[in-house]
């Protein structure tokens, strides 16, 4: 299509002797969201990884609107409006919740601040627990302020990886509510095991096993489709 | 946190002034020494805080600034004639070395991984001490050297010892407010968060290696600082400023203090200071006390199982905990009334 906004062909991922992604083709519309699925180890998280260029692709490139990001350094890509939501959430402990707001912040402009106040809006614990160190926070709020974090920058792209994991079912609840808000503002890849999430909330779905992409399409194909879904997700 | 920031400064500034006050009732010259060597190797640690503690960058050779320092100065006033023309040109010489010597280092290890820092600097301390060890006609080799400083106006001279204690008293304050306004900056917030996960911040569109370079100079250039100010309250410069033991002192004082928290290293090395001048004083009670570096041994595992976080570490992570408690409990008994 001609308004991709993500665009991976024929990437190939090595992390030190191990062959992580074979040939990964990938794209991503604007506007939607795009979930990545799989079984653990079947190279999710490296493919988002291989995009911010946290593990730089042996081979294959890739495009973020139009141009080829494949060997930029991660403050680079970021730069460029990828926002990362990693799997560990990458809170800074010894920060408060403002100031890892703030260190996510790369301007201060009136754009900033108003994108600052809707996702505070959006997650009211922020502003609550603002002075405490994120150290402190519960696993719910830490999710939520590495996804508001990666928000509050003019990003095209959020990358958000595994945002359920360790969650009780009423935080996921809160997460997905706020994800699909944010899918209103912004284009999402979401990485995701709970498939009750990743059907809320994609438009489209592409299935890894072992570094292989082996299906993709629309969402609600893979909802009727019961055989793809026991046979790479386990789901009965 | 305004409020909690004046609250702190004002205590700070307290001890300042009773620092000022104190030589006025103790001014024994072993006694104005030996807080003269607090405040220099103070100076000296709260450097080493700003990398250990604050960018997660280890030393093995911090020593090396130090001893730039010191050989700067002392070296310009043994050539020059003792005014304080020689003293300025020697200050700005260490600032300018120390700083020239870490961006040299910081740029040709501190995009790799940090422990090529720690290796890269101990080498240099090494080539440093060899230098000065054989370059005898400048440095006077592993003899050393005195030098003489310029005359103090008027009455200053008659109590020389007490103004040098004033003047370090004055630097170190300074330099530790100067280094708290960085820390609390958002440049200070971006070295947590590179202590934390460089790679996160790499992905939140922060080039990294400029953060470390900076740092790495500041903390070069005031760690030369405290070796001009050790070489002008001695009145002499040796081969020993270079020498790992400097190093381990710092890293010592920084662990004990608390690291990341600049007044930490202060009050560490106010303890080690005080701790090397009583434990080596016990030799007249019992030989045992000859080896008063086991009975220090001691003393940091005991401060190391009891105050893991150093001992200002420790005390801020309880009060911490002790506020948010107290803002929880108001927190939930708002929400029951609004229930």
């Amino acid at each position: 299509m001609e308004n991709t906004l993500l665009k991976l062909e024929q990437i190939n991922t090595h992390i030190e002797q191990f062959h992580i992604l074979h040939n990964i083709d990938f794209e991503v519309q604007p506007g939607e969201v795009t979930v990545l699925l799989g079984r653990n180890g079947a190279g999710k998280t490296t493919t988002l990884r291989t995009i911010m260029g946290l593990n730089s692709a042996t081979n294959g490139t890739v495009q973020f609107k139009g141009e080829d990001i494949t060997k930029l350094p991660p403050y680079h890509i970021a730069k460029r409006g990828i926002g990362y939501v990693p799997e560990d959430q990458g809170i800074f402990y010894d920060l408060s919740v403002g100031e890892n707001m703030r260190v996510g912040m790369r301007q201060e402009d009136d754009a900033t601040k108003e994108r600052m106040d809707w996702v505070l809006d959006l997650f009211p614990d922020l502003k609550k627990f603002w002075k405490k160190p994120g150290g402190q926070l519960s696993g719910g709020q830490k999710q939520m302020l590495s996804i508001a974090r990666s928000y509050v920058n003019d990003n095209d792209l959020l990358l958000i990886d595994e945002p359920s994991k360790g969650l009780a079912p009423v935080v996921v609840e809160k997460v997905i509510e706020s994800i699909e808000k944010m899918k209103e503002k912004t284009t999402v890849v979401l990485v995701e095991q709970n498939f009750y999430m990743a059907s809320r909330l994609g438009d489209r779905f592409y299935i890894l096993d072992d570094g292989i992409t082996v299906h993709h399409g629309d969402m609600e194909q893979l909802r009727e489709d019961e055989e793809l879904k026991r046979k790479y997700l386990g789901i009965a | 946190m305004i409020k909690k920031i004046q609250r702190s400064t004002w205590i700070y500034l307290a001890v300042a002034f009773l620092l000022v006050l104190l030589p006025f009732f103790k001014d024994e010259r072993w006694f104005l020494f030996l807080m003269i060597q607090v405040f220099t190797f103070g100076i000296f640690a709260m450097s080493y805080d700003l990398l250990l503690g604050y960018t997660g960058i280890i030393s093995f050779g911090h020593a090396m600034f130090f001893g730039i320092g010191a050989y700067s100065v002392g070296i310009i006033l043994d050539r020059m004639e003792a005014s304080y023309t020689s003293l300025l040109i020697g200050i700005l010489v260490a600032a300018l070395l120390g700083g020239l010597v870490s961006f040299i280092a910081g740029i040709l290890t501190l995009k790799l991984k940090n422990h090529f820092y720690a290796m890269l600097t101990l080498a240099l301390a090494s080539m440093f001490l060899f230098i000065a060890e054989k370059w005898r006609s400048v440095t006077h080799g592993s003899d050393g050297f005195t030098f003489r400083l310029p005359e103090l106006p008027g009455p200053l001279e008659d109590h020389r010892n007490i103004t040098i204690y004033m003047f370090c008293l004055v630097m170190m304050v300074l330099i530790f407010f100067g280094l708290r306004r960085l820390t609390e900056s958002p440049l200070g917030k971006i070295l947590v968060a590179i202590r934390e996960n460089e790679g996160r911040v790499e992905s939140l569109g922060f080039r990294i290696m400029p953060y470390k370079v900076i740092i790495s100079v500041i903390s070069g250039v005031v760690a030369s600082f405290a070796g001009v100010l050790y070489a002008i309250s001695i009145r002499f410069v040796g081969t020993n400023v270079f020498a790992i033991d400097v190093t381990l002192d710092a890293l010592l004082m920084t662990i004990i203090g608390g690291v990341g928290t600049l007044v930490g290293p202060i009050i560490g090395a106010g303890i080690i200071e005080f701790a090397h001048h009583y434990l080596s004083s016990l030799a007249d009670v019992h030989w045992i006390f000859e080896r008063w570096i086991i009975l220090f041994g001691i003393v940091y595992i005991l401060a190391v199982i009891f105050f893991p976080a150093g001992i200002v570490g420790t005390i801020k992570a309880k009060l911490h905990k002790r506020k948010h408690r107290k803002i929880e409990a108001k927190q939930q008994n708002a929400d029951k009334m609004a229930s």
